[in-house]
């Protein structure tokens, strides 16, 4: 049994993380997982509650007190089985998830929460070594064949679940590599590739069949939009060879920026900038590099993306990185008696800012400024925010030198074509028009889950949306 | 006879009685119409102990029994030229009969014909004489029935005892008759009595109208030499001439826990049993007791049959009021062999019980082995014996008294009256327990199932699938083994949790969920007081006959039917392969057979019910065939066999053997992998299984263990842990012994329709109709079903809030949304949660099936009553500054009293800093001490901190006079909802200094509240405890506070009768405090049915104007309010919503002390994060209160006023989305009596008068002393009717100067005569009472610092210290004071005593229980279990016998000898030794100064009783100060 006052007792001890000066000279994963050992006292922290908010602000629903419970009692395989009941791809959230299962931690409120996200990873990262993670191939074989469109964390989940309910899944990658987002967007310094493969490996094991490099639909061409495919499907012959479509393709158009100068060389949407890099670790060089090397780098968007665009431009070696938000600086501290158990609005500070950063808020770009047709400086204004809108402050123009700008401003909406070729219905922001909980669109052989059918989201709201999907597609298919 | 049809919720099978008792006698048999007059006259003086109803002319019932007056009857009958044969050879019927002339007719025809068919010859009619005019209610008078005694002989030649049992036959088939013709007035048919020895005078009439109504009462030739009358005080109002008593042999004053089961039990006898002396009549004698009937009633057919078939009065008694045997070691072992060997005959009619009984021949009295009672009785040197529930009823000069004493419990008392003489206990028992070798025939006859030899073990579920699968086939979640098994296996004692209970009843949930659930175990409340089964366990019992039962009618026989015993009816592995092999161990003199109950996987309902029926009929084949122990057994359960719920295979079983008159022939044992938590097996046991075997339960507790022997010590544990709850369930109830409990049925089913419960568990309620057989079935199917797929057990979710598993009202977002809404005042915030909080309500609870039926349009909002009007309805909860932390318990009384509405103490006392109003801007420490607010906070001008209801519960803890005058309204608590019937315990390092210093209390010593109220057994003791507390604060009103549960609307109507002024009806669900999770999930029912049946019940009595009533029970938004408005609530509790506001998070670790809020702990570094603020509080009640006013412009309803009661305006939802939902029929919560006059909400105020009492005239005596102090003596006469004498006073004093009172001996009182009830209760300081007589129960009831002494008179002849001169629950929750008693005290003397110094000369059973502080010292002998629970303070008993450590508890407790020397000031023998002087000097006790003559040679004598916890409190205290000493030195 636990200690019930292992939270007056022990601190938080965070991850460590490998030097800023070191880890910025490679793309390896410089977090410090914690020892078996340091997770033991991190999991008697939990005070296993009586409502555990963790567990409602995860959404997966992780059973976050119990697996902290086997884990002070040294039961890591029985800790992973609970885990994996609840969410699929542990080792991705370990790694990529902003924890929100944190923020509502009890113990958030007057101390530091509890370090669950680290707790899971040390579970899988354990659970791995010990080879505790083997393939669970379905007992029975209903012969029900099911397509998933999309190989990112929700197609994932979904395919993964399917399978284990005793369906053939086939998966369908337009990309060469698997993974979706996880492989292509995903810096490899927060996410090693082969942490994505391992899983991929499982799930053949159980029976998945990928077929990558195949995009179904039209081929989509927009810019921005990452789509290396050599081979297409059409929706038709989809339809007709499965019993059921899943769509998990993902919200993958790039939020633009119209101001004048945005055709200039140097201006380019972060994803592109991104998965250059993902390829180029993976040993793929792009036929027309974008580099930060030497470069003043500008950064639009003050979020994961646009961090994540930070790292990876200080690992290219840039001359000088700047980040700017046209959102006002958070404040430093939320005021919890009003926000918690929810996801405060505050101010984040990433690993990658602090590896040498620049930030600017409250910051509106009004062009970008070239010289033959090669980008040199933003011209930017300072804006207030009042009931909702911008108000430019004037007066407040300024310049900053700029050779490379990384747009990094969200994504809008899946791509239309893929959806209008299923004659799949879309809500009034362009998604996939389906109920959370049903997934079920307006065609009645497809399904539709994680960022397709709720827009850009966190990757453990995909893993939920596939294993929820995946549940009600066993339901139709039974 | 006529009650009210049953309606709506209200059924009368709940009513309850308790009263007040008396005998007279004259021990030599010389009859006297004196005897009579006598009676009569006790009868009179114990009229407080009944009750009236809504009209103050009609009481419930009172009566008499005496002998045949045999000259009167003669004179009388020769008048009409009839003549009588010589006494004893003709009987006297008593009859009512219908005042229906026509059915008069008929039934006098019918005494006429069956008496002549039964071999009677008729002498002749009487009309008793009357006289009707005497003042009678209305409705008393129509149902007045036509009194007749008819007066009949045999036609041939026999002897008395052939008489009297013909008569019984005779009187039996009469009353068959009658009721088979179906008369409309044949309700009123009833014999009170038909004998040829004896005549019952009884009807529904006032105490003192009996010798008035009845002529034959005040003719000086009606002589008897016995009488035992009775006065009655019962739950109900209605006109019920029958249920008056005494009935034929006996009167009772109490309530029988275990009818149900005695019931059945005698059900099951009704085939198989035979009698030599009966005959043949027997069998004209079934149907022996008549539904309607009440447990006296019952009790006394049951007693008469036994006496027919040939028992002695007082052997039958032994058998169905046996003393507690069991754990009574000193027994002399013929009796306890006497008792061993008919418990299987005969199980216990347990419950509190003072008996008074006669055959005509032979009076005695008895108590029931807890002495729950109060008896007492005094011998004259004129061979009158008199015995009354209290001293002082009976008039006799003092110098002739001999003997003044009181029942025992256990004990027996018996007139000879043959002999002529008194038969003491000893004599009597050891009679009749040597009538036969019993140790020997025990002996010979029984098998321990210990004994017999180890069987190699050979079974395990593995052969059917993984322990988990097996687990989940049998409904197993996460939570029942994290939560529940875990900790019984690791600690052997069920798990704790808090915070009540808040996800959905079973009938609600949208899970399968195992048949169990759908039962709550019932507990008792008010009529009747649970039972301590840790500190009184002396008197429980888990012993367990597998098998056969003996012939009970046949006592003459030579005993013969073997038995095999278990010492408590959980059976492990081992025990149960002994079982199936009984046959082979024994030799062939037990054989068993186990019976498959599961059913195939693809049958349809029709074939499952058949199996069913096929078990029951297979299983009586086996009885006829003569095995003798039947196993039902689910072990076969597999992919292809589903287990029936084992609850309904084993009350189908042992229902249908019950029906067919085989049950007594064969044992039933359940092996069944379903029984997991306590609640599963006190159901299987309470519907009639002997043992269980648990198989999978127990593997499951073996496999958390990391090894054999941990696994072997896991399996033990979970057995002990189960034997100790089974034994919590039962004690809950009042029921100590297993062997009653079997077969109780103290469960209500809710959610189960009537079809299934008439059918399998007929005889239980259920309220709200629900699913069926094909449900059930449905239900049992999807969990196997289900079972091979899953690949982890069921997450449960109903301890903890699971994403995956059950609803729960309060949601995290639910929290969340209602801190944010409150915090920052936002009233769009507060509806999100609104929203969210009735979502849950509406899929969990009753509630959310009723929607709003305006019959009205809406109106506009500003004319509806304003927020601060409806706010001052509101109350929160009872939580006692401990349970919760001073930050919090503050807070929420600042908020109540910024509104108006009111906060409760909770149990533990109220800082006194806490009274005065606040007049300027101050912070909180500033007002209760900086060192002891963790978080400060601000006070405004005009605050205040005082709680304006102060709970009084059974530990009575910090309850001064003060603390009680400081009230606007004194909460009683009966009940709690998180576990009903059940006590408390604080431990002592939770006993911080400032903790202590509330609770009067020594920091660091461990306090515990015991399960009942000492001082309330039953109805009439609580009207009492109302009355003490209105004395001692007549400006307050008294609240009682009761737990939802079938019948509780009935003792509502008892406790308005009662005189309380509030009641509170708290669900099942609310409730805060820490509890066993069993308590928490399976006792009590939702409060919308205990709020309904409440409603009805008092509107149907007459009663509901007088009271106001208040519902609690996770109450959180307007709608809620509204609903509870509707269903009858004139106010409403909160208790889990206030403290969400203040931070609460539903942690559920109140128990553990580790609150992270600071709101449930007293750990300082956790109390600095309470975070509330008494304006969320405001804020949250504000918004509600507009919700309602929005509820309410939407009905058209403009006053709160108009709201309450309206049920009408509420109806069925017909949007139900669930299947299992949709089988409830919610339309008798909505059932609105339609009484014509009769309204539906309190109208003010009504009380009790104490004007005339004495202590007005103390009061108006004292006033020098009140005002300035000047000494004041007054001296009085009192009688057994002045009651709490001296307390209105101590209110007076505690009024004006606190606990702090006047000077030493400012108000002297110097009484002569009998005291009643509650002499000196919370005397505060500064007061001495003197009184030279005698004084009954409850003396000295929460001492405030005040003086009592006690002395016989100076005429009394008898020695002191071996008569009594206290009754019962002396010193009950004293605080502080001294009492010297020269003389013995009754049961209990210093009960939870916390400071009082105390002498008296002698104590009976459980003396100093759960003592915590002062000391007590006894010149004499104790009772047993002295020190029982006995945590703090120091008693001295003078251990003549050398015998005391038998009869101490030592569980808590060391002896030690007196130390020192008694000149030596500083020693415990000086401090003796000044006591002892002071109680000669005061008492001028014989027996004091005998020791004092010789105090070296009795200081040896003398025991100190120590408790440990207390010891090691004193030792620490004296090493810190020697610490200190030494530092400063």
């Amino acid at each position: 049994m636990r200690k019930a006052t292992g939270f007056l007792e022990y601190e938080r001890l965070p991850e460590s993380y490998e030097r800023a000066d070191l880890r910025i000279g490679h793309s390896r994963e410089f977090v410090r997982a914690l020892s078996t050992g340091d997770a033991r006292l991190q999991a008697v922290r939990c005070m296993d509650c009586g409502i555990p908010f963790c567990s409602s602000g995860c959404p997966v629903n992780n059973i976050i007190p119990d697996f902290n419970d086997l884990v002070f009692n040294d039961q890591w395989k029985t800790a992973i089985d609970r885990l994996h009941l609840t969410n699929n791809f542990p080792e991705f959230t370990g790694r990529v998830c902003p924890a929100p299962c944190e923020a509502a931690c009890t113990l958030n409120i007057h101390r530091d929460p509890v370090g669950i996200k680290s707790i899971e990873r040390a579970i899988i990262d354990n659970a791995w070594e010990q080879g505790y993670v083997v393939a669970q191939p379905p007992k029975i074989k209903t012969g029900k064949r099911v397509a998933i469109i999309g190989s990112g964390p929700a197609g994932m989940a979904c395919a993964q679940q399917l399978a284990r309910a005793g369906h053939e899944v086939t998966v369908y990658e337009k990309n060469p590599a698997l993974g979706g987002l996880l492989t292509y967007g995903i810096p490899d310094f927060k996410l090693e590739k082969s942490v994505v493969m391992r899983r991929i490996h499982q799930m053949q094991e159980e029976g998945v069949v990928f077929k990558a490099g195949v995009a179904v639909g039209p081929k989509v061409t927009e810019v921005g939009y990452i789509d290396h495919s050599e081979a297409t499907l059409s929706a038709q012959e989809l339809e007709s060879e499965f019993d059921a479509v899943v769509l998990a393709v993902g919200s993958e158009s790039p939020r633009d920026l119209p101001v004048p100068g945005r055709e200039l060389a140097g201006v380019h949407f972060a994803m592109e900038f991104l998965v250059q890099q993902n390829r180029r670790v993976a040993g793929i060089e792009a036929a027309a590099p974008i580099s930060a090397e030497g470069k003043n780098v500008v950064v639009i968007g003050g979020g994961d993306t646009g961090a994540d665009c930070v790292g990876t431009s200080n690992r290219q070696r840039a001359n000088s990185v700047t980040q700017l938000e046209v959102m006002p600086k958070p404040p430093a501290e939320e005021v919890k008696d009003l926000t918690w158990p929810y996801w405060p609005y505050r101010l984040r500070t990433s690993s990658s800012h602090e590896e040498g950063c620049e930030r600017d808020w409250a910051v509106q770009t009004k062009q970008f400024v070239g010289e033959n047709g090669t980008l040199k400086a933003l011209e930017a204004v300072r804006v207030n925010l009042v009931n909702g809108r911008f108000e430019v402050m004037q007066g407040t123009e300024f310049q900053i030198p700029a050779d490379l700008v990384l747009l990094a401003m969200g994504f809008t909406n899946p791509t239309a074509k893929l959806l209008d070729a299923f004659g799949v219905e879309k809500d009034s922001r362009g998604n996939a028009q389906a109920e959370f909980g049903a997934y079920r669109t307006s065609n009645p052989k497809v399904f539709a889950a994680g960022d397709v059918r709720r827009g850009q989201s966190l990757v453990v709201w995909a893993i939920r949306e596939g294993r929820d999907c995946a549940a009600a597609v066993d339901a139709w298919l039974r | 006879m006529q009650y009210p049809k049953s309606q709506g919720l209200y059924d009368g099978r709940h009513e309850h009685d308790a009263c007040g008792i008396g005998m007279v006698a004259h021990i030599k048999g010389r009859k006297s119409f004196r005897v009579i007059r006598d009676g009569l006259e006790i009868l009179r003086r114990l009229d407080h102990r009944g009750a009236i109803g809504a009209d103050p002319l009609q009481g419930d019932g009172s009566g008499a029994l005496i002998q045949i007056p045999d000259a009167l009857y003669r004179e009388e009958m020769a008048t009409q030229g009839v003549t009588l044969p010589p006494a004893g050879e003709y009987g006297v019927a008593m009859l009512f009969l219908p005042n229906k002339a026509d059915d008069e007719v008929v039934c006098k025809r019918t005494v006429e014909t069956v008496l002549a068919d039964e071999g009677f010859e008729w002498i002749g009619w009487r009309r008793v004489p009357l006289r009707r005019d005497i003042p009678m209610s209305e409705a008393v008078k129509t149902h007045e029935p036509e009194i007749w005694q008819a007066f009949v002989a045999l036609k041939t030649q026999s002897d008395q005892d052939t008489l009297e049992r013909k008569l019984f036959v005779a009187r039996k088939v009469l009353e068959h008759t009658v009721q088979s013709l179906e008369l409309m007035t044949g309700y009123q048919f009833y014999i009170p009595s038909m004998s040829s020895r004896t005549v019952v005078y009884k009807g529904l009439l006032l105490a003192d109208q009996v010798g008035e109504y009845y002529c034959d009462l005040s003719d000086e030739r009606c002589t008897s030499a016995l009488i035992i009358i009775h006065q009655r005080f019962s739950t109900n109002t209605f006109p019920s001439w029958d249920r008056a008593h005494p009935f034929r042999y006996v009167a009772h004053n109490g309530e029988i826990n275990t009818i149900r089961s005695n019931e059945n039990w005698f059900r099951a006898r009704e085939q198989g049993t035979t009698s030599d002396l009966l005959g043949d009549d027997l069998d004209r004698l079934w149907p022996l007791m008549d539904p309607g009937e009440s447990d006296s009633a019952r009790f006394d057919h049951a007693l008469e049959v036994m006496l027919m078939a040939g028992y002695s009065l007082e052997q039958a008694l032994m058998l169905m009021v046996p003393e507690a045997w069991e754990g009574h070691p000193e027994m002399e072992p013929n009796r306890r062999a006497f008792y061993e060997y008919h418990s299987s005959s005969m199980e216990p009619w347990d419950g509190p019980a003072a008996l008074v009984f006669t055959d005509g021949r032979k009076v005695g009295a008895t108590l029931d082995r807890n002495g729950l009672r109060p008896a007492r009785f005094l011998v004259t040197d004129e061979d009158y014996i008199v015995l009354a529930s209290e001293a002082g009823v009976y008039t006799v000069p003092e110098e002739r008294i001999v003997k003044k004493w009181r029942l025992q419990p256990g004990r027996m008392l018996l007139v000879d009256l043959e002999q002529g003489r008194l038969v003491g206990d000893e004599e009597l028992k050891s009679r009749v327990a040597g009538a036969k070798p019993y140790r020997e025939i025990v002996k010979n006859l029984t098998t321990k199932l210990d004994d017999l030899p180890p069987v190699e073990k050979r079974e395990d579920t593995a052969s059917i699938g993984t322990l988990r699968q097996i687990q989940s086939v049998f409904g197993y979640t996460r939570e029942d083994l994290k939560f529940l098994m875990l900790p019984m296996a690791e600690s052997g004692e069920e798990a704790l949790g808090s915070m009540g209970n808040d996800s959905p009843l079973a009938i609600m949930s949208q899970r399968a969920k195992p048949l169990y659930g759908y039962f709550k175990q019932q507990f008792s409340q008010v009529t009747n007081p649970p039972i301590d089964p840790i500190r009184e366990q002396l008197v429980m019992s888990l012993v367990s006959f597998i098998g056969p039962r003996p012939n009970l009618l046949n006592p003459n026989e030579q005993p013969h039917e073997v038995r095999l015993e278990v010492t408590q009816p959980i059976l492990n592995t081992a025990e149960m392969a002994k079982l199936r092999d009984i046959e082979k161990l024994t030799d062939g003199r037990f054989t068993s057979i186990t019976l498959d109950i599961c059913f195939p996987v693809d049958a349809d309902d029709e074939e499952v019910e058949e199996a069913l029926g096929e078990l029951c009929r297979r299983a009586a084949q086996e009885a006829v065939k003569g095995t003798m122990i039947l196993i039902l057994s689910d072990r076969c359960a597999s992919p292809d066999r589903v287990p029936f719920p084992a609850l309904l295979a084993v009350s189908a079983v042992h229902q249908h053997l019950v029906q067919t008159g085989l049950r007594t022939r064969i044992g039933l044992v359940t092996e069944t992998g379903s029984a997991r938590e306590v609640h599963h097996f006190a159901l299987l046991m309470g519907f009639g299984c002997g043992a269980v075997h648990p198989y999978l339960a127990l593997e499951t507790a073996k496999s958390f263990a990391p090894d054999a022997a941990t696994a072997k010590k896991y399996e033990k544990n979970f057995i002990k842990a189960v034997g100790k709850g089974l034994l919590k369930v039962m004690s809950k109830m009042g029921i100590s012994t297993y062997l009653s409990y079997v077969g109780s049925q103290i469960f209500e089913a809710v959610g189960l329709n009537g079809d299934l419960v008439d059918r399998y568990f007929a005889g239980t309620t259920t309220q709200i109709e629900g699913i069926g057989f094909s449900e059930i079935i449905g239900e049992a199917r999807e969990i196997h079903r289900t079972a091979w797929e899953r690949p982890d057990l069921d997450e449960g979710g109903e301890y903890a809030w699971r994403a995956q598993g059950e609803h729960h009202n309060w949601s995290p977002d639910a929290i969340a949304k209602l801190q944010h809404a409150t915090r920052s005042g936002k009233y769009e915030t507060f509806k999100e949660f609104t929203k969210l909080a009735n979502d849950e309500t509406t899929r969990n609870t009753l509630r959310g099936l009723l929607r709003f039926a305006p019959v009205a349009a809406p109106i506009d909002i500003a004319l509806v009553e304003p927020a601060t009007e409806i706010v001052k309805r509101f109350v929160t909860g009872a939580m006692s500054l401990g349970s919760i932390s001073t930050e919090a318990h503050t807070s929420l009384a600042i908020a109540m009293n910024r509104i108006g509405g009111r906060s409760n103490t909770g149990e533990g006392g109220e800082d006194p800093a806490r009274f005065a109003k606040i007049d300027k801007l101050t912070m909180l420490s500033e007002v209760i001490g900086a060192g002891r607010v963790e978080r400060d906070y601000e006070l405004q001008p005009n605050d205040s901190l005082r709680s304006a209801i102060k709970q009084i519960a059974s530990g009575r803890f910090g309850a001064t006079a003060e603390y009680l005058v400081n009230a606007d309204q004194i909460q009683i608590k009966m009940a709690q909802g998180a576990k009903p019937g059940e006590g408390g315990q604080l431990p002592g390092h939770k006993v911080s200094e400032y903790i202590g210093y509330l609770r009067h209390s020594v920091p660091g010593v461990g306090l515990i509240s015991p399960p009942p109220h000492h001082d309330i057994y039953s109805i009439e003791d609580l009207a009492q405890l109302i009355y003490d507390l209105r004395s001692v604060n007549p400006q307050g009103s008294v609240s009682v506070k009761l737990v939802a549960e079938v019948g509780v609307g009935t003792v509502a109507a008892g406790v308005v009768k009662a005189k309380a002024d509030h009641v509170v009806i708290a669900g099942h669900d609310g409730g805060t405090g820490a509890s066993p999770l069993s308590s928490i999930k399976h006792a009590g029912t939702p409060w919308e049915l205990g709020l309904a049946e409440t409603q009805q019940t008092l509107m149907i009595n007459r009663l509901r104007g007088r009271v106001r009533l208040q519902v609690d029970g996770q109450l959180k938004t307007g709608r809620d309010v509204a609903i509870g408005a509707m269903l009858g609530a004139d106010e409403f509790g909160f208790a889990s919503a206030p403290l969400v506001v203040q931070g609460c998070l539903m942690m559920r670790k109140c128990h553990l002390n580790t609150c992270p809020v600071g709101i449930a702990t007293q750990d300082p570094r956790l109390r600095k994060h309470f975070s509330g603020q008494p304006e969320y509080v405001v804020n949250y009640f504000f918004f509600v209160a507009e919700e309602v006013r929005e509820i309410m412009a939407s009905m058209g309803i403009a006053k709160f006023d108009d709201l309450i009661g309206r049920s009408d305006l509420l109806a069925a939802r017909d949007d139900i989305d669930s299947e299992k939902r949709r089988h409830i029929d919610i339309s008798r919560v909505l059932h609105n009596p339609d009484i014509k006059g009769e309204p539906r909400r309190n109208l003010g105020p009504k009380g009790i008068s104490l004007k005339d009492v004495p202590d007005r005239k103390f009061v108006r005596q004292s006033k020098a002393a009140l005002e300035r102090f000047e000494p004041v003596v007054i001296r009085e006469t009192v009688r057994n009717v002045d009651r709490a004498l001296g307390t209105l006073l101590s209110g007076e004093v505690a009024r004006r100067h606190g606990h702090q009172g006047l000077p030493p001996g400012t108000i002297r009182l110097q009484l002569k005569g009998t005291a009643g009830q509650s002499l000196g209760a919370f005397l505060a300081r500064g007061i001495v009472l003197e009184l030279e007589g005698e004084a009954n129960d409850y003396v000295g009831k929460g001492l405030s610092g005040g003086t009592i002494i006690v002395r016989p008179p100076a005429l009394f002849k008898g020695a002191a210290e071996e008569n009594v001169v206290v009754g019962n629950t002396v010193l009950y929750g004293a605080i502080e004071g001294e009492c010297f008693f020269c003389g013995v005290a009754g049961e209990r003397f210093a009960v939870r005593n916390s400071g009082a110094v105390t002498v008296v000369e002698g104590v009976g059973d459980h003396g100093c229980e759960y003592m915590t502080g002062g000391t007590v010292v006894v010149l004499g002998r104790t009772g047993r279990n002295f020190a029982a629970g006995m945590s703090g303070g120091v008693a001295y008993v003078l251990n003549e016998d050398g015998g005391f450590a038998g009869r101490c508890n030592m569980a808590m407790v060391g002896l030690e000898v007196v130390d020192g020397d008694s000149h030596d000031e500083d020693s415990e023998a000086y401090e003796l030794h000044r006591l002892l002087t002071k109680h000669r000097d005061l008492t001028g006790s014989k027996q004091a100064e005998k020791v004092l003559a010789a105090f070296e040679d009795y200081q040896g004598l003398f025991v100190k009783v120590m408790p440990n916890d207390y010891r090691r409190v004193l030792e620490e205290r004296a090493a810190k100060s020697a610490e200190m000493v030494g530092a400063r030195g």
